[in-house]
């Protein structure tokens, strides 16, 4: 039911009842909270039945680290993927309804891209489906990157690492994350199935409802508590679906599996999730405040929320993501369980690494500055390194791993074997004769394991046309 | 019978919530969040004092000043973000999901009313 909303001359608020015009609720489905992960098949054939406007799906995060931006490749599996796809897109073909997948192949670049196009155009081949796909590429020219740093443009959020002309030149990667715009425009076209490279999780559930008449602050409110798929019930019992009708004053959410369950707190706990702010979400065009945002019960199974604020942007910005080569890694497993090494093992390792240096300069010219080797000890300080409060060993036993990262996987091949051969005859003074040190669960005791990289960057670009950088192809498949 | 009062009167603040974990807020923050169990677990650690911005700068070595604190008392929730001592997947990163490192806070002393 639309209600009129009036300011008469004395300017107060008239809400009049309008029968007979009712605006379009928009029903949204989140297939899974990653493309990779996986969902029920009967979950999401019931929630199209129930009638979804759309199937969204988001495929990346920079949570696993940089390696996947830096190295081009995807995160699989392959197969899982085309399972999750082949389901997605054979309902929203049966039901007519837009497929939009965000952040493919992980880090949203162009391999990434490519890599998960090739799977939908070979599911179109093998189901003998006809279909227009629209795929957004986010990967950004290092010199159009470069030029708009110049321009002054490019801007560091806080913290970030340094970012100069320079070091974009000697980058692997960048992808900026595009907002609802570059999606609206390939919905626009008519295309069946969306594709894009680093996209924001929330614009990929944003986009089709603003499009159609939904204000920003339901639509992107919607979207993150829909990003995760049924991340925001109270108790997920594995990884599935999860659906919401988005209108003008708010949005109803509730799992289309009917073993779940939303409970107001579940998803106003789930805005927080993986958020620095728990009441500030960033997006590109503006923030969504969620401060006076209220989450009611409509049954014991759904939720409505409504209440949230957004508040556009001064300037139109999406934030970059790079990734940079930082060397190869070589690295050795071993276990150590004497107890006379444990109890000095800081002194043991620190004069280790003395011996090592010296090997190593002498044999390979190296310098130490030139590579670097860590001691990861596990049963000290191996999971959280220099913030462990308590570094020292309590236990019978440490898990040790040797890790080299040298300019080249060659050179880290080669420092290894010295670092691990000279430490598993390491002396001790309380043992006399030839000590080996290490338990070695592995013949041989250590692996490549390949490019290392970093994420070099945590800044925004300040765009002037929101698509302007993304690039977009359609096919008719 | 002195001795085994006051242990009874030090509890541990995971007696107090139904979930205590961090997560990476993007490759270059850290965010915890603590949810209690009830109003009355809410309201005595709050009212300890043990659960502070000050202890967290303590125990992950950051500044003070980059503790960002916030206290949801709708969601009996209280949400701590910093700065990532390593940026994560970094050369020397040992969390890259910044999974585990609400670990030192599940055992925290609190003193019970």
């Amino acid at each position: 039911m639309l209600r009129l909303v009036q300011v008469d001359f004395a300017g107060e608020i008239v809400i009049e009842e309008a029968p007979g015009i009712t605006l379009k609720k928009i029903r949204a489905l989140a297939a899974t909270g990653n493309l990779s992960t996986g969902f029920r098949e009967e979950t999401l054939v019931r929630a199209v039945q129930q009638g979804a406007h759309f199937i969204g799906c988001d495929a990346g995060t920079t949570d696993s680290g940089p390696y996947y931006l830096g190295s081009g490749k995807p995160r699989g599996p392959r197969e899982g993927t085309k399972r999750n796809l082949r389901i997605m897109i054979r309902e929203a073909l049966s039901a007519g309804v837009p497929v939009i997948v965000g952040s493919a192949g992980h880090a949203g670049g162009t391999p990434h891209l490519a890599w998960t196009l090739e799977i939908v155009r070979e599911l179109a081949r093998e189901n003998a489906w006809h279909f227009k796909l629209a795929a957004i590429d986010s990967e950004i020219p290092k010199e159009l990157l470069v030029s708009a740093f110049l321009e002054g443009r490019i801007a560091p959020l806080c913290p970030a690492p340094e970012l100069g002309e320079t070091s974009i030149r000697q980058a692997e990667r960048f992808v900026a994350m595009m907002g609802i715009e570059p999606i609206q425009s390939a919905l626009n076209t008519g295309a069946q199935v969306v594709v894009t490279g680093r996209c924001s999780d929330v614009a990929i559930y944003a986009a089709l409802p603003v499009l159609e008449g939904i204000p920003k602050h339901v639509a992107f409110h919607a979207g993150k508590i829909l990003e995760c798929g049924s991340a925001a019930v109270a108790q997920r019992f594995y990884p599935d679906c999860m659906a919401a009708e988005l209108d003008q004053d708010g949005f109803t959410v509730e799992p289309p599996n009917p073993a779940f369950r939303c409970t107001p707190q579940s998803v106003a706990a789930h805005t927080l999730y993986e958020n620095a702010d728990p009441y500030h979400l960033v997006e590109s065009g503006g923030t969504v405040d969620t401060t006076a945002a209220q989450y009611e019960p409509i049954s014991d199974r759904a939720v409505r929320v409504s209440g949230a604020k957004f508040i556009p942007g001064e300037k139109y910005t999406v934030k970059i993501e790079g990734a940079a080569l930082a060397g190869y890694r070589s690295i050795v497993v071993a276990g150590i369980r004497d107890p006379l090494i444990l109890r000095q093992l800081d002194t043991f390792l620190a004069s280790l690494r003395t011996v090592v240096e010296r090997k190593i300069e002498d044999s390979l010219k190296l310098s130490r500055g030139a590579y670097t080797l860590q001691f990861r000890v596990y049963g000290s300080n191996g999971s959280l390194g220099q913030a462990e409060p308590c570094p020292q060993v309590e236990g019978h036993e440490v898990g040790l791993i040797i890790d080299v990262v040298a300019p080249s996987q060659s050179l880290a091949a080669d420092i290894l074997p010295i670092v691990w051969h000279t430490g598993l005859h390491h002396p001790i003074p309380e043992q006399e004769g030839l000590i080996s040190n290490f338990a070695f669960p592995f013949s041989p005791p250590g692996a490549d394991m390949g490019p290392v990289y970093r994420f070099c960057a945590n800044h925004i670009w300040h765009l002037d046309d929101p698509c302007k950088p993304f690039r977009m192809t359609l096919e008719n498949l | 019978m002195r001795l085994r009062r006051q242990e009874e009167s030090m509890r541990e603040l995971w007696q107090f919530t139904k979930l205590i974990r961090s997560k990476n807020a993007g490759p270059f923050e850290l965010t915890f969040d603590i949810m209690f169990k009830d109003k009355d677990c809410f309201r005595e650690v709050m009212a300890s004092g043990q659960l502070s911005a000050e202890l967290i700068a303590q125990l992950y070595k950051v500044d003070l000043k980059q503790v960002r604190f916030f206290v949801i008392e709708s969601l009996l929730t209280v949400k701590i973000s910093i700065p990532r001592p390593v940026f994560s997947g970094d050369v020397d990163d040992t969390d890259v999901y910044g999974g585990q490192f609400h670990g030192p806070l599940v055992r925290l002393q609190v003193k019970a009313g």
